[in-house]
């Protein structure tokens, strides 16, 4: 399941469940939904509630990271359980976006934005 | 503790459904669940087998919903052989889909091929094009069919 809400300018996108080829279509297609209608700049995807994560969930996390990176914005990613930090880590997403573990690394990277 | 069951066979087959990638991924995980792997070997073999399926699904059939998937796995003389086949268009040239960071999707990152290889043993991809594809996936499993209890 994927819900989305707005909140300082940001597009929060939490997702729950297994993070596959259908989780990966229903992601992409609403985060592309709000990105079309809305000029929004900053995406925080919260994974805390994801199991199971492959490369179709990697494949659409960085295509909408292609187009926040289009309109000048970025994302990062919060969350993680220790299975899906290691596919991220193992696919190097996580050398352009931020996979923030705790709340000293959201800070931090708030700062590292501004 | 039970005895584990260290011979044992399955086959599956089902439309070629996004909702099916699940399907296929916690079976083989029941299937190995009654060996006692890793949650981490547990893991990357649901991986392997998603990937698997979703090629199956994405490429093979080029999304079309009414192409079956089929999917074997057994276990035999301490080795784990998932194989996971398609009728669908079959691949041109095997080298370049496996290539690291090959994909004929913009949104996908070409990964895999790149994790079924890193999670699994040995990956064997037999395709003709208008026939299909037979990808074979292969894990050795310890000889008293288990590995070393994870930490964490």
């Amino acid at each position: 399941m994927v819900t989305v809400k707005i909140k300082n300018d940001a597009l929060i996108v939490s997702i729950s469940g297994d993070l596959d080829l259908v989780i990966a279509r229903e992601f992409r297609d609403t985060v592309d939904k709000v990105l079309k209608d809305k000029p929004i700049k900053n995406l925080i995807l919260d994974l805390s509630e994801v199991n199971f994560i492959d490369s179709s969930g990697l494949g659409a996390i960085l295509g909408r990271y292609k187009l926040l990176q289009q309109r000048g914005g970025r994302m990062s990613i919060w969350g993680a359980k220790p299975s899906v930090f290691r596919i991220l880590d193992l696919s190097g997403i996580m050398k352009i976006i931020p996979v923030l573990k705790t709340t000293e690394d959201i800070l931090r990277n708030q700062k590292e934005a501004k | 503790m039970t005895a584990k069951n260290l011979e044992n066979y399955i086959r599956l087959e089902f439309s070629s459904l996004p909702e099916n990638v699940a399907l296929a991924r916690v079976l083989i995980a029941s299937l190995v669940a009654q060996l006692d792997t890793t949650l981490n070997d547990l893991e990357e073999i649901k991986v392997a087998v998603s990937e698997a399926v979703s090629n199956a699904i994405i490429h093979g059939y080029q999304n079309k919903p009414d192409g079956i998937v089929g999917v074997e796995a057994k276990i035999k003389d301490g080795l784990l052989e998932i194989t996971v086949n398609d009728w669908g268009v079959g691949i041109e040239d095997i080298e370049q889909a496996m290539a690291p960071t090959f994909s004929t999707d913009p949104d996908r990152m070409g990964l895999g091929f790149v994790f079924m290889k890193s999670f699994m043993d040995s990956v064997h991809v037999e395709s003709e094009v208008g026939k299909g594809t037979k990808v074979i996936l292969q894990k050795k499993i310890s000889e008293n069919g288990s590995c070393a209890q994870i930490a964490n």
